[in-house]
């Protein structure tokens, strides 16, 4: 049974449809990366999928579990882990009580991840008492992983996690995803830096006007000329 | 010495009672503000709703406070917490929770408070009538004078002043307290930082919601309650609160608690300084004055009839001047 699987997805914002029929499977062992241009709806359909649009057509699946427009709320408990491309941190809170806010829903577990978190991203433990808002755009990004890690999810979203960092801090987060999926985290993330996300990628979905233009292993698509050409730069 | 008594007695003990009121409802207005994004203008009338609960169960029980030997007005502050904090929590369900789910602007969130304001005016005068009435039912307010040697002034501090400044003492510590170290406090700042956020990692915000609703309510009880002890109990004790706690939330920052605790100090004793007669200060210097200045009987910058001008003042020159307050915080 898939982990995560969504099968002809329609909807959108006030009416206007962004989705057009999107359909995506990972497995619990897999990273899926979704990539295309602008507009594309790859955040859209992140966000469908965590319950924070309307979903008009087509069903949502955990562990063959229907989920269609269940709230974040719910999709927390049932082992969800979102990071929101923007505002992904709470800024005046410490590194520390961000990571807590992600154990909310589980405090008796949090003393243990939090060590787990600061093995993980080493950096987060000499600026735990730091508030989160000062951090570095690399460290940032750290927390707001490890803040929905925290919640222990058996599948993880993230929102274009890469955005604005350095070409070493993304490698170094690409690395990490890599870590967590091998760890037994389904992984679905949508990435602007295409060619390198697509490198670690079991699953690529190529999205185009809120359809699936191609959907392959990463490698596959890597290797497509037309997927190169047309959406890879060539 | 007698001068700087009389100091003591009409600034330093005047400033630090009006800075522990307002610092209270400041605490309320600023808390509401970074959880549901509005400023509640219905707050002072909370506050006097929480001292009319209290002279109605010291009215229905005027001698539960002899046993402890404290104010039957004191004992049933607890009460009177718990009960206005429910009416909080309900009107925020009945008015203000329906407008927020339609998604509406602050604006109109703002608007629905003063018409909650109005409302609780007119329920609360309905039935304590118009008059000032004094919490101390059939009990005697207890005035303590400490002579200091060599003065023939004595500090004054009544019952209710002391029992103000243990309790803001100690709302301002557990709050801190609260806020830093409880899986709750941390959630409530979490979510005035990032609401979505919150939602997003399993905060349950309705919960954050009453939380902060009960916190106002009761800080709003204590503040109102304190003052009509001190002072007495009046329906329109809101008009005289409502400017100044909003400009001691806005002074400190909007969304910091401690900052408005400062600022509820500051304006209190500015308003304090603003209308003390420094007259009296300059008294025994009269003799060593040129004769040609007269010294005035009253020296004061305002008339405390016009007391109300200084947080207005206040408010004014800070939104000019530093709309994000002292401590950095929203702009309104």
């Amino acid at each position: 049974m898939p982990l995560l699987e969504a099968i002809d997805v329609h909807g959108g914002y006030g009416g206007m449809n962004i989705l057009n029929g999107v359909d995506m499977t990972i497995e619990a062992d897999e990273i899926g990366v979704i990539v295309g241009p602008n507009g594309a709806g790859k955040s859209t359909m992140l966000k469908a999928i965590f319950g924070l649009l309307t979903i008009t057509g087509g069903e949502i699946r955990l562990r063959g579990e229907a989920i269609t427009n269940l709230s974040p709320h719910k999709l927390v408990e049932r082992g969800m882990g979102f990071v929101p491309q923007e505002k992904n941190i709470f800024p005046s809170l410490s590194v520390e009580e961000n990571l807590e806010m992600g154990a909310f829903l589980k405090p008796a577990t949090a003393t243990r991840l939090k060590q787990q978190i600061y093995e993980f991203f080493p950096p987060l433990k000499e600026k735990r008492r730091q508030p989160a808002g000062e951090l570095s755009g690399g460290q940032r990004q750290m927390v707001a992983m490890g803040r929905a890690l925290m919640n222990e999810p058996s599948v993880l979203l993230l929102d274009e996690p890469t955005a604005g960092l350095s070409p070493l801090y993304m490698n170094e987060i690409f690395e990490r995803v890599k870590t967590i999926n091998a760890a037994g985290v389904g992984v679905l993330m949508v990435e602007q830096n295409a060619k390198q996300a697509l490198r670690i990628a079991d699953k690529g979905f190529v999205l185009a006007a809120g359809q699936n233009r191609f959907t392959d292993t990463g490698q596959a698509l890597l290797d497509d000329p037309e997927v190169a050409r047309s959406f890879l730069g060539g | 010495m007698n001068e700087l008594i009389y100091f003591f007695n009409y600034v330093v003990v005047a400033g630090s009672v009006t800075g522990s009121i307002y610092a209270m409802g400041a605490i309320g207005v600023t808390l509401i503000y970074s959880i549901l994004r509005f400023a509640h203008f219905a707050h002072a009338d909370m506050m006097t709703l929480g001292a009319f609960l209290v002279l109605l169960l010291t009215l229905l029980f005027p001698h539960a406070g002899e046993p402890l030997g404290l104010p039957t007005a004191v004992v049933m502050l607890p009460i009177a917490m718990v009960l206005t904090s429910l009416a909080a929590v309900g009107i925020d369900r009945v008015f203000y929770q329906p407008l927020r789910n339609h998604g509406v602007k602050p604006i109109v969130l703002v608007i629905a408070s003063l018409g909650v304001t109005l409302m609780l005016q007119g329920l609360i005068r309905l039935f304590s009538g118009t008059g000032a009435q004094s919490l101390y039912v059939d009990a005697r307010k207890e005035i303590f004078r400490l002579e200091v040697p060599g003065v023939t002034r004595p500090i004054i501090l009544t019952e209710p002043q002391i029992i103000l400044f243990v309790v803001t003492i100690a709302s301002v510590i557990a709050l801190h307290l609260f806020l830093t170290r409880s899986r709750l406090g941390k959630a409530m700042r979490a979510m005035s930082d990032n609401p979505d956020l919150a939602r997003a990692s399993g905060i349950n915000t309705q919960l954050i919601v009453t939380l902060t609703w009960v916190i106002a309510g009761s800080l709003a009880t204590l503040a109102g309650t304190l003052l009509s002890l001190d002072v007495a109990f009046k329906p329109d004790l809101s008009f005289f609160l409502l400017l100044p706690i909003f400009a001691a939330a806005i002074v400190g920052g909007v969304g910091h608690p401690f900052g408005a605790v400062a600022g509820g100090f500051l304006v209190g004793f500015a308003e304090t300084l603003a209308v003390f007669n420094w007259s009296v200060l300059l008294r025994p210097l009269r003799d060593s004055l040129p004769s040609w200045i007269e010294l005035p009987n009253n020296l004061a910058l305002v008339g405390t009839e016009y007391k109300i001008v200084v947080p207005f003042f206040i408010l004014i020159a800070v939104l000019i001047w530093r709309p994000t307050g002292l401590f950095k915080g929203k702009v309104i």
